[in-house]
Order: C-alpha cells, then structure tokens, then sequence
C-alpha cells in the first residue's frame, strides 16, 4: 500500500470496495479510480494505440492519456474513461482496455517491435496491392487492431435530462480564480452560474498546499462556497464541465448526475444537459501540465509533477517509491517542497537550470535528494512499471538513480479550449512560454491559470477582477471587491523541454502513440503545417485531444524547422472541452419519444374498430380496420373499398391541415396562392386547387371553401400542413403586406371525417340535427355549409369527394369529434383506412404524395389548364420555363397489367416494349399502386414522357430491385366512372 | 445563435426558420424571364453583413429581416418584415 | 520514391531518412496554362487530370492556406454512387468508379472502403422512393439491393427495431458504396499531380481577377499577378466570394454543416448507415471513431460552426436508431461551409467569362464527388466543353427549367 497515513481530502472511517481486471480492491470515499489503483500499488494500467505500450497515469484529471479503461458492466459499459476522473463508489467495476490476452501480457505489443515499420502515415503507402485485399484483408486487421475501448452490446438503460438556464456571469471553474470572481459577481447581486467539472470547489486548492487568507486552500475553498450559497443570485452546479461555446453567450454544460453512483436512483438522469444563455462568462479553466519529451517518457511511474501533488494532497497516495523530481522551472519545486513536509525522501532532483534559488537548494537538503543541475535524464528503466534511471550531470556523467517515480515539471498550458471555440486563435505567449487565449468570444474573459497567470495571488486577483467587471457588464456595479490573500511567491514560466536523446522513443502523444520520430518524418515528408503533421501523425487526434502532448508535438515541428513557436501555431481546439455523452446530448429523444407523437380526436375510437396504424409524419393515422377472419391487410381493404363503393363508409381525415382565411382581401390573396380562381367562387361553395412553388412546381392541392363573404376555409395535405401555412405568412407579411387578410392554422381545432358512398347522404342526414335539407338540389356537388349535429353543436359541411363517390367531408370541434364519428359509424358507415382511401383515389386518378413530389408541374399532374392566364399567382412565370413545358416531360397516365394478375409496384421504372433495359430507354416511373376491388386487378398512376398521348400503348414496367418485369397499358388516369356520375348523385 | 425578435425578445435560434436574402422584389407579372432567374435563384451569398428573412416560426410567427454577419453571426438588427 | 512495402520496408531498415515531400512547396511562376483556384480535393484532382489525362504541363492550384484545409479535410469520408436522376447518377458512378482504381493510379492508399452504403426506410412511401432511385441505379448498371426489414436486422440487428417512433421498414443498400480516408485523397492527388509537374502553391489567396474583352487573363493574388488564359474555381463554400471577383452572381448560398467524431472504439458499425426518419448518418473509420452528422444548421454562413440545436438533432436521430450509442463520447465536433446550390446538385461547366471555369454548389455531396470532379472539371477546362458525364451539371439550368433537384424542394437550399 502506498497511502500516506494522514492528510489528504478522503474519508478513513469508510471503505469502497471495487474490481479493475477482476482483482478486488479497496479505497475510500474521495478516491478518483486512478488515486485508489495507486494506493493499491497498482502502476499498470492501461495500453496504447498502436503499440501496446504498457501504460500508467500520467496525470490526475480529464487531461488523462493513458489510464483510460472500460467502466462498469454489460449495458452501461463505458469505454475510454479516463481513471484519474472517475469517482471511486462502492461497487466499481473497470477493466483495461485493447489488450490480449492480459494487461500484464498483452500479445499485441509486438507492434511494438514492428514500430520501424508502422511509422507515421505508413497505411498511406503500402496495403495497395493487390487491390482486392484491402476490404478482405488488410482493412479488417487494421480495424480490429485499432480502436480503444470496446461500446456496450445492449441499449443504454440511463435516461438523461436538458434544462436551460439564464444568467448574468458564468463563471467556468472553481479554482482560486473562478472562485474570487463568482464571490465578486455574485456579491454584487449578479444571476451567477458557476460550473465545476469535479465533486469539489477548488480546483488546484485541493492539490496544492497553499494559504488563501490565513487559511488552508480547501478550507478556503469551503468558506468560499458557504458565502456563495450566501448570496441569492449564485447557482453552483459541481461535476459540471461546460463543453462548448456557441454563438450570442450560449454554453452547453453536462452536469454528471449520477456517474458517482453505481446506477442512476429511481427517475434520476444519468447526465444532465445544461444549455446555459450568459451575459458574460469568466473562462477560470486553469492549466493543463504538459509532458516533457525524452526517451521512453511513457513508462508507469513516469508522472507531471503537479499530478503527483494532486495525489500527494488530494488523495494521500505516494504513487511510487522513491521519487525523482526533473523540472525545467520553478514548478518541480513544490513537488519536492510537498515531499518534504509529508518526510517521503526524494532520491534526486534534476533542474534544467543550472541556477535556482537558497530556498530551493535548502528544499533540496531536507529532501535528501542527489541535486544535478543543468542535468538531464539519459535512461528510463521499466517496462511494465519504472524501476530507476539513468541521470545524467550537467558534466554529463551518468549514474543509476532506484525509484519508482518520476515527477516531471515541464509547464502549463493554460486550458484555452472554450476560448476557441468561436474560432478564436491562441496566441504564443514569450513570456508565460505557453499558447494563451487570443481573440475571445464575445462577453468572455480570462482569469488566471487559463489565462496564463500561474501564480495564486494574481489569480486571485485576476478572478476578483473579471467577476467584478463581467457583473459590471449586466448592470451591477459596485465597489472594488476585496481580493482574498495569498503570499506565493511569484514563479517564472518553464519553457517548454525537449530533450534531445536518450534512449527509447520519445512520445508527444501517449494515446496515439506519435513519436518524435514521427513528427521528423512528417517534416521530412512535407507535413510542416501544423494541421497537416496533426492529421498525417494524428497527433493531438486522441480522447484526449493533445492537452498534455499537443505543445510539445508543436515544439518538435518548431525544432525541426528552426521556426518560432508563434511562426508554428498551434492546431484549432473545438467542440467538445471533453468528450460528451451521445445519449446526454440526445436527452430525452429517443425511443418512442424521438418526436412528439399527434392522435386525431378519433384516435381511440378507430383503435377500438381494430385499426392498424401507420406512422404519417408526426402523425398515427388508421391503414385499415381488421375485422375477425381476415388474414392479410389486402383483405381488409378491399373489403373497406367494397363497403364504400357498394354502400358507405366513414373516414377519419382530421389530419389534413385546415387554415381558416377571414378578411376583405381573402379572395384576391388566395387568387396569388392558387394557380386557379377563387375570388369569383360563391358563398356556400367549395373549389379545388393547386399551389405551385414561385419556381413553378406543383407545391400542394386541396378544397377552400367560401363559408361567408369574407370567410374562406382551406384544406392541405396532412404531409405540407405546417409548410402552407408558413408559405401563407410568407406571401402576405412579406410580399402582400397591404391585403386585408388573417388567417391562422385550425387543424387541431377541428376533427374531420370523410363519408362516401352510394348512401352517404342518407347517414349524413341522420347525424346531422333534425331540419336541415341536404338533398341533392338544397346542397349539391361541391356545396359548404355551416349546419349543426350531436344536439346543437357547430358543425361544417362539404360536399366533396376524393373516392369518386357520392361524399361529404363534415367537421365539428375536435372535442366533438369521437362522439361525431361514433354517431356516424352507429348511421351505419363502415369505418375505411388510409390504404382504402389510396385505392379509391388511385382508382379515380387523384394525384397525391407520389405524384406530388415536388418534381412535377402542373401540367405533368394534368392540371395544365387550371392555370389561369388572367392572373399573376405564386409560380407562374417560371413554370414558363422551356423544361418546364417541354411536351416530352413525364406526364400523369393510368397503368394496367397486360396480364390478369400482374402485380404493379410504386418505383418501377417504364421503358418501350421491345427497349434494352439501359438507362437511355427510361421513360419514366410508377407512382402509385393498388389493387382495385373495382376492377379486379393491380392498377397503377405514373409518369410517362408525353404520356397522355400514348393511351393504348403497351409498355414495360420494369422493378430490377424486385424482380419485376411485367407489361402494362397505358390508360387514362382515371378508371372508375370518368364522367363523374357517381358524385353527383 | 440567439435572435432578438422585436416582438418577444431574445430566443434560441431553434425558435426560428429560416428563408434566405431579405430585399428581393418580386418582378411584376409580366417582367423577363432573366428576372425572375435572378430573383428565384441568384444571391449576393456575403461574407459580411447579410440582411435575411427569418420567420419566429415557434413564436409570434411573424417573418422578420434579421442583418447579421455571415462571418461572425453577429447581429445587428430584426425588424418585422412588414413595414 | 514509388511507394510499396518495399520501399517502407527498406525506409524502415534505414531509419526513415530517405523519404522524400509527398509534393514540392512550390513558389509561383508569372503565368500558366492553366490555374485552378481552392487547393481541396477538387482543385488538386482538376490539376491532375489536366495533366494526365489532357497532358497539360504548365498548371498551378493556388491555395489561400494549407491544401485540404477546406471541406476536404471536413467531411464525413462517405462514398456512394446511390442517385436518383440520370445527370447526378453517371457522374456519381464515374466518381465510384475512380474511387476504385484511385490507389492504383495515384500509388497512394487512401482507404477507400467499399463496405456499403445503407439508407432505411421507414414507410412504404419511402420505400417506393427508394426502388425508383435503385430501378435508376440499376438501368445505369450500377448496383442497388432493396432489403425488407429483415435483410436490414442481418446487416445490423442492433438498431432500433422493437421500440421505435419510426420503425425500420428496411433500406436501399449499395454495397459498392462505402468511405475513403478523406486527408489521404487530398495528399494522394497533391502528389501524384506534383510528380506530373503541378505547382502546388499554399498560402496563395486569389484577391482579383483579371478579364479584358469577356476573356480571363489572368489572376491577381496575395503573392502576385499570375497570368493565365484559363481559371478554374474549385472553392465550394466560398465559391460565391471568389465569383464575385469575376463580377458573377450565383445560384449559391454558403450554409454551415457539422460533423462529428466519436472516440475511438473497437468495431461497431460496418458500413455506412444512414437515418431515413430524421437527419443522421453514421459510419466508423478505420482508427475506430464513429464518424457521423446530420442536417446544414440552415442559415447562410461563413463561420465553420455551427449551433447546439442541430447538434441535438443529429445526435437523437442517432440514439433513436441506435440506442446502444447512449455511452459513447462525442471526441470533437466541428463544421463546413458548404456551396448549396438552388436545386442540390452541383455545377461544373463554363461561365460567361471566357476562360473561367465552375466547379461548384457540391452541398453535402462534395467528397464523395472528387476524382469524376476532378476528371469532367479538367475535361470541361481542357477542351473547353463540358463531358457527356456532366453535361446537365450546367449553369444555365436554373433559366432553362431543367433543374437536378433529387429531393423535389425547390429552390430552397436548406431544404435540400
């Protein structure tokens, strides 16, 4: 065990219990996976990329590149989670990750001794031959090789939430700035959000020992937050990490509810989506430590410096025996300076410099630690877990130094991610030796670490400074805060190390893999761009996305190239911060709650009758209504067809979309939609009609009808309801802003039903209330009325026909309508379905969704005379167009098998008779098919150049992807009583 | 992207639908062909400043003129599309 | 150096120090025979091509920053060759059928991955849509499978099939369709087009145009005049901007669309599945990263991002298809400006300018378009008249009527 005895922010009353590879261990509460694995002397931890590198941590936060495993079990398996961000719960269960057989013994690390080979973008070069090969062999290799972690084989048994929220400040971290400037905010009355990624405020005050206004920094930290809570307008969200940035202040937070438990409670989200709307944000993110590059700086043990503090501090772990403190700065100082006062000896300091200060080299006495000067480290031994080193002087002599652990102190990299994410580019900084954030977005600014300000004093400064100025922004002024109280002394930036030699590869991008080597081979091969080395290396490509590695990946490139840093640049940091969830970012949306589901007011009743429903859009609409013995759908519509046409039926048609249009100017506005008339149409009449688009293709079709002088009623296919009306809004408030006229949608409103047949003016008699004539000369083809039915109830009527039947459609308010059609169906009309209704049409040569697919003109559809010449409408002038009026377009024909039986289908292609099967001889398609009761037989609607010329013609319909060759006529669209006698009956 | 419906007030982008270029007039009847090309199909397409019709479609349904920087998404003004 | 295993094996035996740039950082000369503008996939497979195949020698692809900094290297790496009206289907299959010999006859492995290209169905409407477009496909001798909903469950038994709001009725697969590594193609042309004598010139913004009597004579750049007879704009996304110098007005708008990678994980998702009941379509590359997206955010721009709600939406489309997704990580998220044309469909054709050549309004469809782009753009430049192959990808089409709108949504980009 290597848990120091006393200190450290965890619980010893208490134990967790948990397995990684089987094995069972123990921590306690506070514990990260990462801190309990180390306290159990646990090194060996995960694998790499692409060599199977035997893998430790690196670092103690999501920053994390090697200790990723697969967290938990069966369906909320997770893989690639970082250890060092998992809190530990009683229970856990984690697993390495791209491995085989074992962790320990992993066959795949002969990679390893291939490595020669697989440099970087060697895929590029080789595996071309023979070129079948690739998706046989090599293709699936590579596949299977790469890869992480592996994803559940069940669906994710978690729910997660969205909420918004709507504040003043948000400040993104709770380190000593992120906390100084939500305490001046939000002392100043602010709305402040603030977001911490972890189960704690503080951020670096829980890893360091520090003294923030005479008191230790945790405790600070806890006295920071009680006056937080003190103050009304602050809102404190923990294991919160803001992820992105979008435009105008808007952020996306993802709160993790309940990843601390070992399943979600009862009716709890797993994660909680937070999009949060700010006025200002104070970016508090801090600083990532970055690697320094030498040979074999990926062995277990190998650590950053500040990570070993964090588990010296936070987690009372000593990750290894025998400590090696390397710094290029003052940085490495407080490892040491930690070391010391919890008496764990250090077995040698290695400083870049060859200068550092009294206290240091005091510090480095008590220690007991060898001190090497301008030294470097020439070897690292270990391969599943370091045992010593080689250390070199600045004289260049070399011993052999025992440890387990090496703390490297190379740098910060402030967390300048959410500064980027509008596109902002960071800017090298000389003086902090380190990428800052350069132009910000809108409303935010920086404060400390994150804005390269390493020293706490300043940062706190800094934070009270920006919470003060950002509650300022939103009107809440007040006077200077007091800045809390920190004596640090102030550091100065390391510049970024790389060093040269040693043996070993030396790793810039731990995941991946990427190597120094690689990154010369890049620059060799012409990938000197940043970006281009980024993608023809993938460096900075992993889960990690380079917050370690990236800078020192940027530093080899400047190094071969003897540019400057600032000359380089640095690769673009976007969306997410750290990876995201897909099932948070989904929410609630999945299942049968992907999109809000619309019953019609008949809904239940039609489920009663034993309707099959068919998902229409947004929609459930009844196909058919299987009545007892009946075995297939066909049955059931041919028998609901036979109802209609021998006698009456009832159909629920709520669904299509209804606009009620009021006003003076109602006529002349529906003359601009409708490429037909309508201003001249009576009161008490109704009219079909077809909308173009303004680029003259058919748009949609329906009935208006005139209800009063002033007051029209207009129908749309259920599918563009929501489009019309939007069309509508369009072409009065933009383009007819001075016609007299309101319209609004009243689809909901109103529930509709369609009832036809040779005895529908009888049912429709008996439903409505007594006294009203609907006999064929009181109320004839293609009247509108206003009557009432079911006692007094507001009740509209239309004499239209869709099936070619005697038809009324007749509507009341929706709350009336399950009781309308109740007394409809008890008037003995027998209840049809969609697939009924699309027969009758088909049969009646009614276009709809097929023929209306927004490719067809009015002239294609037949309707070509509809278009008035005396008018201007929507459409008109560019349905003008030679193609659009090109005599050889497809145009709407009725289709009928040659032979008894033959089967049409939709998506057929027509070709002549005696025409080889090849795309030169395709002369159109079928549309729409049914089989029509009426006439025995499949039947069809399709597009056929110059089609309405060629009645009579024998053509091929040819369905290759169902096997379908079958020759059809070409007949008028219309099958069934084209005179139109039935309707008017 | 958050727009400021002159009507309700700042909303979500996803409050709203989106047309196209704001400023096209609609030819006459009986204008040419070219015309009409132009307004149907050709656009300025900025990098700038780009005044566009929005509708507040989950809104006041209104169709507003929204100038904005196609570059940055800042912007600049909304006003209801009806003078 | 030709590249084999041969040659990585020797490399690897002598420490990597004999390769050599995969292209020469070349500097600009005064004039060309011909100057592609936009040094994506596009532009370097135009120059290729004109080289090649028309034995042009004296060319330059001016890029305004790195090449493939653009949309080539933004993509979502599918290929496909699926399309429903004949003048985008042969110029998709000709672009299939590049892809696969491209490796060959470029000596550059760029992945292409024939593992299929799956698109559900989810109503009977939809899939009658679906056979007219794979009877199309099939007339043009290009294959296409209609599966019912049990040929899908034995691809991907995994999907949402018992409690879906839309359920999976089946799917068009084309199995020939697939992905490619997207860097990889533009590096793959940028060197084959430099061993063809190319100059590929980086950090080389075109800021003017010259014409003089109607005719192109030459462009005015950020590093100097370069004279020329012919230029080619290859610059989806920012094609209208560069148009503009020409003094041209376009059928085109510029609209953002993300995409999406997820961490890397062992193998999941085969081929290319995409949504029919919601904007989403997925694949998993090599590395292991699901690569997937959605629908353009919609309005004009010029700001490669986007905005949270298409970020929802795509992202429930997935989890309602795939709900087993729920605890995979989105890695990184970014987006593209892409050139949507008026009617969805590319163009690649003369302008009124003489000597100035479009390549342009790619929409989502750009990548998977390269190397046929490439190949008719050079023709078009080359013998100054379009291919058969892209003889409807035209400019006028928008006067004339004789539109390629696949989707029948008029002339609204960002409904197509």
């Amino acid at each position: 065990m290597t848990r120091i005895s006393t200190g450290g922010l965890i619980d010893r009353s208490k134990t967790l219990r948990f397995r990684f590879d089987g094995t069972n261990y123990s921590g306690r509460p506070g514990d990260t996976l990462a801190s309990a694995l180390l306290a159990n002397g646990v090194r060996l931890m995960g694998r790499s990329f692409k060599y199977h590198r035997p893998r430790g941590v690196l670092s103690a936060g999501p920053e994390e590149p090697s200790a990723l495993v697969e967290l938990r079990s069966g369906a909320r398996r997770e893989p690639n989670i970082p250890a060092p961000v998992v809190e530990l719960f009683h229970g856990l269960e984690a697993s390495s990750q791209n491995r085989f057989p074992s962790l320990g013994f992993d066959l795949m690390a002969v990679n390893g001794l291939l490595a020669p080979l697989f440099s970087a973008g060697f895929y590029y070069k080789t595996f071309m031959w023979p070129a079948s090969w690739w998706e046989k062999l090599y293709e699936p290799l590579i596949r299977h090789a790469a890869g992480l972690g592996r994803a559940a084989t069940e669906d994710d048994p978690d729910s997660y939430d969205r909420a918004h929220l709507f504040c003043d400040v948000l400040v993104v971290g709770s380190g000593p700035a992120g906390l100084a400037a939500a305490l001046a905010a939000g002392r100043r009355g602010a709305r402040v959000v603030l977001c911490e990624s972890g189960p704690l405020l503080g951020g670096r005050l829980l890893a360091e020992h520090t003294e923030i206004d005479g008191m230790p920094g945790p405790a600070w930290a806890a006295a920071t937050e009680a006056a937080l809570r003190d103050c009304p307008g602050v809102t404190i969200l923990r294991r919160t990490t803001v992820a992105a940035v979008f435009d105008h202040g808007s952020y996306v937070a993802v709160e993790r509810v309940a990843d601390h438990k070992p399943v979600p409670d009862s009716h709890e989200p797993r994660q909680r989506v937070w999009r949060i709307v700010a006025k200002r944000c104070v970016l508090a993110a801090g600083a990532f430590e970055r690697l320094a590059t030498f040979g074999d700086n990926d062995r277990p043990g190998v650590m950053l410096a500040g990570a070993v503090r964090t588990y010296l501090n936070r987690y009372a772990v000593l990750p290894g025996r025998a400590p090696v403190v390397a710094t290029s700065g003052d940085d490495g100082w407080r490892t040491v300076a930690d070391c010391v006062r919890l008496g764990i000896g250090v077995a040698a300091i290695i400083d870049r410099r060859s200068e550092i200060t009294s206290q240091q080299r005091q510090l480095a006495e008590a220690s007991g630690a060898q001190l090497l000067l301008g030294g470097r480290i020439a070897r690292v031994y270990g391969g599943t877990g370091l045992y010593g080193l080689d250390v070199e002087d600045a004289a260049g002599k070399r011993q052999f130094v025992s440890t387990e652990l090496l703390a490297v102190a190379g740098g910060w990299n402030p967390a300048v991610q959410l500064a980027c994410h509008l596109g902002g580019k960071p800017v090298w900084s000389e003086h902090t030796q380190a990428f800052v954030p350069g132009t910000l977005p809108p409303g935010m600014s920086v404060a400390g670490a994150a804005r390269g300000t390493f020293g706490l004093a300043a940062a706190l400064a800094e934070g009270s400074a920006a919470g003060a100025a950002a509650a300022d922004g939103t009107g809440f002024a007040g006077s200077a805060p007091a800045v809390p109280r920190a004596d640090d002394a102030a550091t100065t930036p390391a510049p970024i190390w790389f060093l040269a030699g040693g043996r070993g590869k030396a790793f810039v991008d731990f995941q991946h893999d990427v190597t120094t080597a690689d990154i010369a081979q890049a620059q060799q091969e012409g990938f000197v761009s940043v970006e281009h080395m980024k993608r023809y290396t993938t460096h900075g490509m992993a889960t990690d996305q380079g917050k370690t590695g990236g800078v020192a990946g940027m530093a080899a490139m400047a190094a071969l190239t003897g540019r400057s840093m600032a000359e380089t640049g640095t690769t673009l940091h976007r969306p997410p911060y750290t990876p995201i969830a897909i099932g948070a970012l989904a929410g609630h949306h999945r299942g049968k709650d992907f999109r809000p589901t619309r019953r019609t007011p008949a809904h239940d009743w039609a489920a009663e009758q034993g309707a099959s429903f068919v998902e229409t859009g947004p929609w459930l609409r009844a196909e058919w209504f299987t009545q007892p013995g009946e075995r297939t759908w066909l049955q059931s519509c041919t028998r609901e067809v036979n109802a209609v046409r021998g006698g009456v039926g009832v159909c629920d048609v709520s669904t299509l979309g209804k606009i009620e249009i009021v006003g003076p100017d109602a006529g002349a506005f529906l003359d601009f939609l409708y490429i037909n008339t309508f201003s001249t149409l009576p009161v008490g009449r109704v009219r079909y009609g077809t909308m173009l688009r303004e680029d003259g293709f058919v748009f949609d079709d329906g009935t208006t009808a005139r209800l009063a002088p002033d007051r029209w009623v207009m129908t749309t296919t259920t599918a563009n309801a929501p489009r019309v009306l939007q069309h509508m809004e369009f072409v009065h408030q933009v383009l007819r802003p001075d016609w007299r006229v309101a319209f609004v949608s009243v689809t909901d409103q109103w529930a509709q039903f369609a009832v036809a047949g040779p005895r529908a003016r009888s049912v429709i008699a008996a439903v409505l209330d007594a006294g009203f004539d609907v006999s064929d000369a009181a109320f004839p083809f293609m009247a509108a009325g206003n009557f009432t039915s079911l006692g007094g109830v507001e009740t509209r009527l239309f004499r239209i026909s869709f099936s070619g039947e005697q038809a009324y459609e007749i509507g009341v308010p929706s709350a009336y309508g399950d009781a309308l059609v109740r007394k409809i169906a008890a008037a003995g009309a027998v209840p049809y379905g969609l697939e009924a209704l699309s027969v009758m049409r088909i049969e009646k040569g009614h276009p709809a969704g097929g023929e209306l697919n927004g490719q067809t003109t009015a002239m294609d559809l037949g309707m070509g005379r509809m278009m008035s010449s005396k008018k201007d409408f929507i459409g008109r002038a560019m349905a003008q167009r030679p193609a659009l009026r090109d005599p050889q377009r497809p145009a709407l024909v009725g289709l009928k098998p040659v032979k008894a039986g033959d089967r049409l289908r939709a998506g057929a292609h027509l070709l002549p008779r005696t025409a080889t099967h090849r795309i030169e001889n395709d002369q159109g398609w079928i549309s729409s098919v049914a089989f029509s009761p009426s006439l025995n037989s499949w039947i069809g609607l399709g597009l056929l150049a110059n089609g309405p010329a060629r009645h009579g013609e024998i053509i091929r319909t040819l369905d290759p992807v169902r096997g379908g060759n079958a020759l059809a006529e070409v007949v008028s669209p219309c099958f069934i009583d084209p005179d139109g006698v039935r309707l008017r009956g | 992207m958050r727009i400021p419906c002159p009507h309700c007030g700042e909303r979500g982008n996803d409050e709203f639908f989106y047309l196209g270029a704001a400023g096209l007039t609609r030819p006459a009847a009986d204008a040419q062909p070219e015309a009409w090309h132009d307004y149907v199909y050709l656009r300025d397409n900025p990098a700038g400043k780009h005044s566009e019709l929005w509708q507040h479609a989950h809104g006041c349904r209104r169709w507003l003129v929204v100038t904005r920087d196609t570059r940055t998404h800042a912007v600049f003004s909304a006003v209801d599309a009806t003078p | 150096m030709e590249y084999s295993f041969v040659s990585l094996l020797r490399e690897a035996l002598r420490g990597h120090t004999g390769w050599r740039p995969a292209w020469r950082d070349a500097a600009p000369k005064p004039a060309y025979d011909a100057v592609i503008v936009g040094g994506g996939g596009h532009g370097l497979a135009t120059a290729y091509y004109l080289a090649k195949e028309h034995g042009l020698t004296h060319i330059a692809v001016l890029e305004k920053s790195f090449i493939g900094s653009g949309n080539a290297g933004r993509n979502t790496t599918i290929i496909r060759s699926n399309y429903l009206l004949p003048g985008n289907e042969r110029f998709y299959e000709k672009s299939m059928q590049l892809w696969e010999g491209l490796e060959q006859d470029l000596n550059y492995n760029a992945m292409v991955s024939q593992r299929g290209v799956l698109n559900l169905y989810h109503s009977d409407s939809q899939r009658d849509q679906y056979a007219r477009r794979g009877n199309g496909m099939r007339l043009h001798g290009v294959d296409a499978e209609l599966l019912d909903q049990a040929g899908v469950r034995k691809l991907y038994p995994w999907l949402d099939f018992a409690n879906a709001r839309f359920p999976i009725k089946g799917g068009l697969l084309q199995r020939r369709g697939g992905t490619a590594r997207h860097d990889a193609v533009v590096w793959g042309y940028a060197r084959a087009a430099d061993r063809l004598g190319v100059d590929i010139i980086q950090n080389c913004e075109v800021t003017g145009i010259r014409i003089e009597g109607g005719a192109v004579q030459g462009v005015e750049t950020t590093r100097g005049y370069i004279a020329t007879n012919k230029a080619g704009l290859a610059v989806a996304g920012n094609t209208s901007r560069v148009a503009a110098l020409a003094g041209l007005r376009l059928p085109i708008e510029s609209h953002v669309l993300q995409a999406f990678v997820s961490e890397g994980i062992k193998p999941m998702v085969d081929g290319v599945i995409t949504y029919g009941a919601g904007h989403f379509y997925i694949s998993q590359s090599d590395k292991g990263g699901l690569v997937f997206g959605g629908d353009i955010d919609g309005y004009n721009s010029y700001a490669q991002r986007g905005s949270m709600p298409v970020v929802e939406d795509v992202l429930e489309s997935g989890m309602a298809l795939m709900p087993r997704l729920g605890r995979l990580r989105v890695l990184r998220q970014w987006g593209g400006i892409m050139d949507m044309s008026m009617d969805g469909s590319p163009i690649i054709d003369r302008t009124p300018v003489d000597g100035l050549y479009l390549n342009a309004g790619w929409c989502y469809g750009g990548f998977k378009a390269t190397p046929a782009s490439g190949w008719c753009f050079a023709h078009t430049i080359a013998r100054d008249a379009p291919h058969f192959i892209n003889s409807e990808l035209r400019l006028d089409r928008f006067a004339t009527g004789a539109l390629l709108d696949e989707r029948g949504a008029g002339a609204t980009p960002n409904l197509h």
